[in-house]
């Protein structure tokens, strides 16, 4: 992690100043329903943090708080060392949000859209033009500049989107959800910008339903289900977490799946987790010995396995034994 | 994205804050903008008051003033209000469109003056006005409406015209963002605004109307903004006149860009 050389401030009492966030409590309710339920968060200046969690789980809700777009029920939050509540204004100053849907204007060209943002930041005349030019050159977008964003594709959209965001370098960015619905390539070209930013010194709290997306790309990742953060730490703690190994096996036959996740179950005394395949079965284990056993007796009960495997869990397997439920 | 690009993107500072009334500017030139991109607007805002303007002079002229001549000389001052007081409907409708499509989420989270938005919306009520209103005074002169306060008197009027717009327009911004479907906002807006137009004196003296209604009418704002530009139209208006037509504009600005900035600011 490099250290932040944007919106450098004096750091205030203890470690403070070296967060670009710090959380406690946060709360939000729309109704019934609690959307974030008392959420504590503390992001390093400079750092990718990913929010992982599937839908439903408040990710939109608190981004939307911590960019002061919504309001919080309880708790308090400071953002690049300003109050949530009491200083909206220069948290607005020193940050930038992407949301989860893109917020440009369609009837306007990618260019007007930034080239109206550039003045809102207070860019004159030409040089509020030469920043619009700069981004659209910067996010591969110089050939669509003159065209109406209603006529991009959606790997296209959120270029511009995330381009929109960095008019002036912010001191954290949010992003909700930044590579869904992209392909492949795409997606590989905005990790490849969120690294080039972070590299930079920008703060960069993304939130993600892909598993792979937090452990490739964030240094700490909050797991947050129903509200809750359930869990938090590196890719490599959070696979730590959830036991010594993971044990994989493939069963030829799926009518003999059930039976097989009951022998599993009853050996390891470990959750057993079908895959999407259905012939695919995944259960932590204490030891690697208690792994030979568990296939051992599958044999034995006249099961035939045609695979198996013992490794460290998968993000996913994690946020399995984590909510004891699958992540979408 | 190479690695060259990304340092052009990083360490930009932001210039010196801008003015309010700069960040207002700036949303009237995308208010502007979307007369270029969206010339389908620009073809309703034509047509519209032409094919009012045309169909009750015509239609009604005769029978109701003797001539469409005659008729024109009464009607033209209250089809402008008539107009103006429907042309407001844009905004609230594109306040609706950009609420759903999440760009107001991008203009709040931004350090910018708050109402500018708004003034934004309002710049391009006003182009819409100026448009509309120039239209219809253009065919009335050509089908023999000659106001006879001069010059003076056309700009007093659309001047005052411009004051009922803004009035209305807080109307139905408050419902922009109140209501999340914009032809909500649309027919919302209308069930509440065609009482108002047609029970007023636009299109008819009040004289042969059942009592109840004629009181309504008589006190009726938009009755009030139509009376003001005839007489100023005319020549013949009263400061009076001027000053109760904008009784309605001013209440209406008082009670609802308050409650905009609260409906706005609310999270
Ligand atoms: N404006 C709102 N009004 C009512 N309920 C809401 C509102 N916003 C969110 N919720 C509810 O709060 C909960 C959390 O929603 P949120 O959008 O934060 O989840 P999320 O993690 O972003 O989900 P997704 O992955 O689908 O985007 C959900 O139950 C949702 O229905
Ligand atoms: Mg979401």
């Amino acid at each position: 992690m490099t250290d932040t050389s944007t919106g450098t401030r004096l750091p205030r009492a203890g470690e403070e100043g070296l967060l670009a966030v710090s959380a406690r409590g946060l709360k939000k309710r729309f109704g019934e329903v609690v959307a974030v339920d008392g959420i504590d968060l503390d992001v390093p200046k400079g750092m990718i943090f990913a929010i992982l969690g599937p839908n439903g789980a408040g990710k939109t809700t608190l981004m939307r708080m911590l960019s002061t777009l919504a309001k919080p029920d309880g708790g308090s939050a400071a953002v690049m060392g300003h109050d949530l509540l009491n200083e909206p204004g220069e948290v607005r100053a020193s940050i930038a949000m992407t949301g989860q849907f893109a917020s440009l204007d369609e009837d306007l060209t990618g260019r007007d859209n930034l080239v109206l943002l550039a003045r809102l930041w207070g860019f004159r005349g030409r040089s509020a033009k030469q920043r619009a030019d700069d981004l659209l050159a910067a996010f591969d977008l110089s050939d669509a500049a003159t065209r109406q964003v209603k006529t991009y594709s959606g790997g296209m959209r959120r270029r511009l989107d995330i381009a929109a965001s960095l008019v002036v370098t912010p001191g954290v960015l949010f992003l909700d959800e930044p590579t869904t619905g992209l392909d492949p390539t795409a997606r590989q070209g905005v990790w490849r910008m969120i690294r080039g930013l972070a590299q930079s010194g920008v703060t960069i709290l993304l939130t993600t339903q892909y598993l792979d997306e937090a452990d490739q790309l964030a240094a700490r990742i909050a797991v947050i289900d129903k509200g809750r953060k359930i869990a938090e730490g590196t890719s490599r703690e959070l696979k730590a977490q959830t036991g010594s190994g993971f044990l994989h096996v493939a069963i030829h036959d799926p009518m003999q799946i059930e039976k097989a996740a009951a022998i599993l179950e009853a050996r390891l005394k470990h959750k057993v987790r079908r895959g999407v395949e259905g012939a695919e079965l995944s259960v932590t284990t204490d030891s690697p010995k208690d792994a030979s056993d568990a296939i051992a007796s599958l044999i034995d009960s006249g099961i035939e396995v045609s695979d198996f495997r013992l490794g460290s869990p998968s993000l996913d397997e994690v946020f399995f034994s984590l909510t004891g439920h699958d992540a979408s | 994205m190479t690695d060259t690009q990304t340092h052009a993107l990083l360490g930009i500072q932001r210039p010196r804050r801008p003015s309010g009334v700069s960040n207002a500017l700036v949303f009237g030139w995308r208010a502007a903008l979307k007369f270029k991109y969206v010339p389908e607007q620009l073809f309703d805002l034509v047509m519209t008051p032409i094919m009012f303007t045309l169909l009750f002079t015509f239609v009604f002229g005769g029978a109701l003033a003797g001539s469409p001549k005659e008729y024109l000389q009464f009607f033209l001052p209250g089809i402008l209000v008539q107009t103006v007081v429907f042309n407001a409907v844009y905004s609230g409708m594109g306040l609706s469109t950009d609420l759903g499509k999440g760009l107001f989420d991008r203009f709040r989270s931004l350090p910018i003056w708050p109402l500018a938005p708004f003034a934004g919306l309002m710049v391009g009520d006003v182009l819409r006005h100026l448009i509309a209103g120039a239209i219809i005074l253009s065919i009335g002169l050509m089908l023999g409406y000659r106001p006879e306060g001069g010059v003076f008197g056309v700009v007093a009027a659309f001047l005052l015209l411009f004051a009922i717009g803004f009035g209305m327009g807080w109307v139905f911004i408050v419902l922009g963002l109140l209501i999340s479907t914009p032809m909500t906002v649309m027919t919302s807006g209308f069930a509440f605004l065609f009482p108002l137009v047609f029970a007023s004196n636009i299109m008819v003296e009040p004289a042969t109307m059942p009592e109840w209604l004629r009181v309504f009418v008589e006190v009726n704002p938009v009755s009030l903004a139509a009376t003001a530009m005839r007489g100023l139209m005319s020549g013949a208006a009263s400061l009076q006149d001027v000053a109760v037509a904008l009784i309605g504009p001013a209440v209406l600005t008082i009670l609802l860009a308050p409650t905009t900035l609260w409906l706005y600011l609310r999270r």
